[in-house]
């Protein structure tokens, strides 16, 4: 097991006051709050955070979690010492009803489960005529652009509290397969019913789980609501005198008629090839962008020079110029 | 491992009433009216009996008690933080546009 170094996590001295700590517990829970920080660790530093708190704001946890001496590192391999106080194993505590924070081995070792459900919770507008139910877990889940563009099967592990019996409660891990309905868009929430916390009554409901949708990076393509973005190259005789490009698309390529005098920065749409749902439609938004090729051999400068006698224009006259 | 359960998108398609919403976020009706009146919450309708919520409401009601509850914050700071954070992701998305 991992020594954790809690006056490091919140960025403290080992003698900081209770003042102290709490004011940067504070600074740092506001930074690394999951609905806040696009910080990848965002998640994992609010629960290290959290979970440091829970220790240093607590008189007695604090004393206990001194004791072992100053010379801990973190990370390093250990083992509570014979005879350790075990009263503060009983836990009896619990953690937020919005965003449960699971705790460390660590933690747990010393300070038993946090995941005591007899309290109620104070100043929280959840749980309120719903005791049986168990709790709502939100998550997120990561999709390419492909799986909403074609719906999806994914698994996804959640930590979940566990009824273990005569009293006891662990987290573990569970694996879920999760149906991505096709046109899903980012930031929606697709509920899956029953799949939250068990109810703490024995015949209480399940809570709910909501994922959020996350769409990962692709590597052509970008995406605003349920419409798809592409730049697409074309040569100037393309350009100039229409062309028929093959067009990639989430659901392979589609034959573009690109115009005549067509010009770069030009917007065209191809209907429905964007992210669609039953009810809704997405649009492939294809920008087009002018490649000119080098003039490399006295043949090619020559014929550049014949377009310039052929074509006067100035592309510039809107400058005054 | 699988199980059968139903799987609901809360997309735009859906709107839900006063009474659907509280129970939805398992929040007080008290919360969703008071958020309403902060200017958090924009349902359809006239009154209460008839309001319709979509689905930022929802995500809207569950970031708030989230923060409220997380890091203390009051109402009135909670909506604010909603409205830069929603800024920060459109400003972001465009960004993602540009690059």
């Amino acid at each position: 097991m991992e020594y954790k170094d809690y006056y490091k996590t919140l960025n403290v001295a080992k003698d900081a006051s209770a003042e102290e700590i709490k004011r940067a517990y504070r600074r740092l829970a506001r930074k690394y709050h999951p609905d806040v920080s696009k910080d990848k660790d965002g998640e994992a530093r609010f629960k290290e955070i959290n979970e440091a708190y829970e220790v240093l704001k607590d008189e007695e946890k604090r004393k206990a979690y001194d004791s072992f001496g100053a010379n801990w590192q973190a990370g390093q391999d250990f083992r509570p010492p014979p005879g350790y106080d075990e009263r503060f194993r009983s836990g009896g505590f619990r953690t937020g009803g919005a965003s449960p924070h699971e705790f460390s081995d660590f933690f747990e070792s010393l300070f038993g489960s946090g995941r005591s459900r007899q309290a109620p919770e104070e100043f929280s507008f959840f749980d309120q005529g719903f005791e049986d139910v168990g709790r709502d877990l939100h998550a997120q889940i990561s999709i390419s652009l492909e799986d909403s563009y074609f719906g999806a099967k994914k698994t996804i592990t959640l930590n979940r509290t566990v009824d273990e019996g005569g009293g006891r409660i662990s987290v573990q891990p569970q694996s879920l397969q999760v149906t991505i309905p096709k046109g899903v868009i980012e930031g929606q929430q697709i509920r899956l019913e029953g799949q939250g916390e068990a109810g703490a009554a024995k015949r209480g409901a399940q809570g709910n789980l909501f994922l959020e949708i996350v769409f990962l990076p692709h590597p052509m393509f970008t995406v605003v609501k349920r419409d798809i973005y592409l730049t697409l190259p074309i040569t100037p005789w393309e350009a100039a005198l229409g062309a028929t490009i093959a067009v990639p698309t989430l659901g392979g390529k589609v034959d573009l008629k690109l115009p005549s005098h067509s010009q770069s920065g030009q917007k065209l749409r191809l209907k429905g090839r964007g992210l669609c749902s039953k009810y809704q439609v997405g649009n492939q938004y294809v920008t087009l962008a002018v490649h000119v090729p080098e003039a490399r051999t006295a043949e090619q400068k020559e014929l550049y020079l014949r377009m310039a006698q052929l074509m006067p224009f100035n592309p510039r006259s809107g400058l005054g110029g | 491992m699988t199980e059968k359960y139903s799987i609901t998108v809360l997309d735009e398609d859906m709107t839900w009433g006063f009474s659907e919403i509280c129970t939805i976020c398992r929040v007080d009706h008290e919360l969703v009216f008071e958020m309403v009146n902060e200017g958090v919450l924009t349902p359809e309708g006239p009154s209460p009996e008839t309001w319709r919520f979509n689905a930022v409401a929802i995500k809207r009601i569950q970031v708030t008690c989230r923060l409220q509850h997380d890091l203390g914050v009051n109402l009135p700071g909670a909506a604010l933080a909603l409205d830069l954070l929603e800024e920060l992701e459109e400003l972001r998305s465009r960004l993602r546009q540009m690059t």
